[in-house]
């Protein structure tokens, strides 16, 4: 069965990948912070996707979970004394409670007015985090600096911080799995392609759409609890800003939606290409990251609406066409040959 | 044979914005018919399909299913009930393969993959497509393509299935082996309301036809009877 075998393989190249990302700071004993930072955009994609690529609802105001999520533990931490497992663990829940709220009336828009919708939530949640006076405003918050170790999430070295991002990757890649694989993946998918055929099917568009965004939202916000631990210092720019959105849903879109592997990828390609842009203009090139965006966002539009993968497959199916002997690439090639 | 009826619809009406598409409409269903609907185009028989699946609200009269009151459910609770449906335009999952677009269907009632992976091989052998299980179902041909939204109907385990304009644009041996498909249903007592203008296809196998004229019903009767109507007659040719 050609889904047996695809869904096999696409297991062992992940595992492939996860093996090497485990491995990698083993030969880099001191982890750059262009690593963390492919690591981090690929949780964000991975979280993106499931509610942007599964189920077809993009959202252009995921900083909203992941500000939800820095703020969240950040303030469990400072004010409660709250260990950050706990504290990532309630911001996560916190987010996913947002979620539903803020999908229930955003879910009756379709298509841009949903995406539009998201976005006026994520700058309403930014100036009202930015005016108030509980959360620090715009000055920010400090986590503690006198304490560390794997109870308080606060490493002195950079090595354990990159297993925890590395960790969440995982647990990221694997929820998203077990939804692939589900009868919920099979919803998503169904909702995404034809929303009155899935009604038809019993399929209810409002529930798994919320289920969609919650779960992204979740796992979002425990990305947004790494940020703040690893940085030690948030404030409304850095965690609720727009910017952060557009670069959540560029890295899976990228990539490539729909696919589990897409956003890992397409986080390997933005952070790098992002990360030397600011080296090479330096300073004088602030903005240069927004004007990449803006220009990834046309080639991926007019060139491969499916992403980096999109490409790859039809440079694999062109290459299996023309090149003598070659295998067609896909079950879609052969199908049609079976019966003309 | 049950003699209750399974559906019985009462003084149905819809009007959109002051234009009425159905105006009291009466009939009932019962347990493993098939019903032909037939109209002039226009005479609205897909807004009636829209009601009894979920997908209008009525504006008047009351529609009921084995006893309940399903006025103004929506689709995903119809589906539930045992209401299942076809689109005149297909509409088939293109991101899956025939068989994944079964699957999605027959988890309404099993949500394991598994299990309801075997459950969609029952059904797209039960419509002839298992050989194009794994194809994507954007590469079928539209006929298939028919077929394929029949066999995703079938798996939520309906009681009433609704088939809209299945054998349009179909060849001759389609259309018998459309019609054959329609009586195996019938045989597994699945009642079928079937729209359609093929007159060759729906005749032989319907024991009833409902036909609407401008939203509202003009005839309902055997086949033979329908043909020999005077008010179908100029319906259908004009007077």
């Amino acid at each position: 069965m050609t889904t047996g075998t695809n869904s096999s393989r696409k297991a062992m190249g992940t595992a492939a990948l996860l093996a090497l990302a485990a491995v990698l700071p083993l030969a880099i004993t001191e982890p750059s912070q262009q690593n963390f930072l492919i690591l981090m955009g690929a949780q964000m994609g991975v979280a993106w996707n499931i509610v942007g690529g599964y189920a077809g609802q993009v959202s252009l105001g995921h900083a909203v979970f992941y500000g939800i999520g820095a703020y969240t533990s950040t303030m469990l931490l400072t004010v409660l004394g709250l260990t950050p497992w706990i504290g990532a663990l309630a911001g996560g829940l916190l987010a996913s409670v947002f979620a539903l709220a803020m999908g229930w009336p955003c879910f009756r828009l379709k298509g841009h007015y949903f995406a539009m919708a998201t976005i006026a939530v994520a700058e309403i949640m930014q100036i009202l985090v930015t005016n108030s006076d509980f959360l620090e405003g715009a000055v920010g918050l400090y986590l503690p600096m006198d304490r560390s170790g794997w109870g308080w999430l606060i490493f002195l070295s950079k090595l354990p911080y990159y297993y925890v991002i590395l960790g969440l990757l995982v647990l990221t890649v694997l929820v998203s799995w077990a939804i692939e694989r589900s009868h919920i993946g099979y919803y998503f998918r169904a909702i995404k392609d034809e929303p009155e055929a899935a009604r038809a099917l019993g399929v209810s568009l409002t529930r798994y759409k919320l289920i969609a965004l919650s779960v992204s939202a979740f796992l979002t916000a425990l990305g947004g609890s790494f940020y703040a631990q690893k940085e030690m210092f948030i404030d409304p720019g850095s965690v609720f800003a727009g910017t952060i959105s557009i670069k959540i849903a560029l890295i899976a879109i990228l990539g490539g939606v729909g696919r589990l592997t897409g956003p890992v990828l397409g986080a390997v390609i933005l952070i790098t290409i992002e990360e030397y842009s600011r080296t090479l203009f330096g300073s004088t090139g602030s903005g240069t990251d927004m004007i990449i965006y803006a220009a990834m966002i046309i080639l991926v539009a007019v060139f491969s609406p499916s992403g980096v993968l999109g490409l790859l497959g039809d440079l694999h199916r062109h290459l299996g066409r023309h090149l003598p002997g070659a295998k067609p690439a896909e079950a879609k090639t052969s199908a049609k040959e079976i019966r003309p | 044979m049950n003699t209750a009826p399974l559906l019985a619809v009462d003084g149905m009406g819809k009007a959109f914005d002051g234009l009425i598409a159905n105006r009291d409409i009466s009939f009932v269903v019962h347990h493993g018919e098939i019903i032909g609907l037939i109209g002039p185009n226009g005479a609205g028989k897909t807004t009636l399909f829209n009601c009894l699946a979920g997908f209008h609200t009525p504006t008047t009269g009351r529609i009921a299913f084995e006893g309940h009151d399903i006025t103004g459910s929506t689709p995903e609770a119809a589906a539930a009930l045992g209401i299942a449906r076809t689109f005149q335009i297909v509409r088939v999952f293109q991101s899956m393969t025939a068989l994944e677009n079964v699957m999605v269907g027959a988890m309404l009632r099993n949500k394991r993959v598994a299990e309801a992976r075997d459950r969609a091989e029952e059904e797209l052998a039960f419509v002839g497509l298992s050989h194009r299980a794994d194809t994507p179902a954007s590469d079928l041909t539209v006929s298939e393509q028919k077929r394929l939204e029949v066999a995703r109907a079938l798996a939520t385990e309906p009681k009433l299935i609704l088939l809209d304009e299945v054998m349009a644009g179909l060849n001759p041996t389609e259309v018998r082996e459309a019609s054959a498909l329609v009586h195996r249903i019938h045989q597994r007592g699945i009642a079928s309301i079937i729209v359609e203008h093929v007159m060759e296809g729906i005749m032989p196998i319907a024991h009833r036809m409902l036909v609407l004229d401008y939203g509202a019903k003009i005839a309902d009767g055997t086949p033979a009877e329908i043909a020999e109507n005077p008010a179908v007659i100029a319906a259908y040719l004009g007077e």
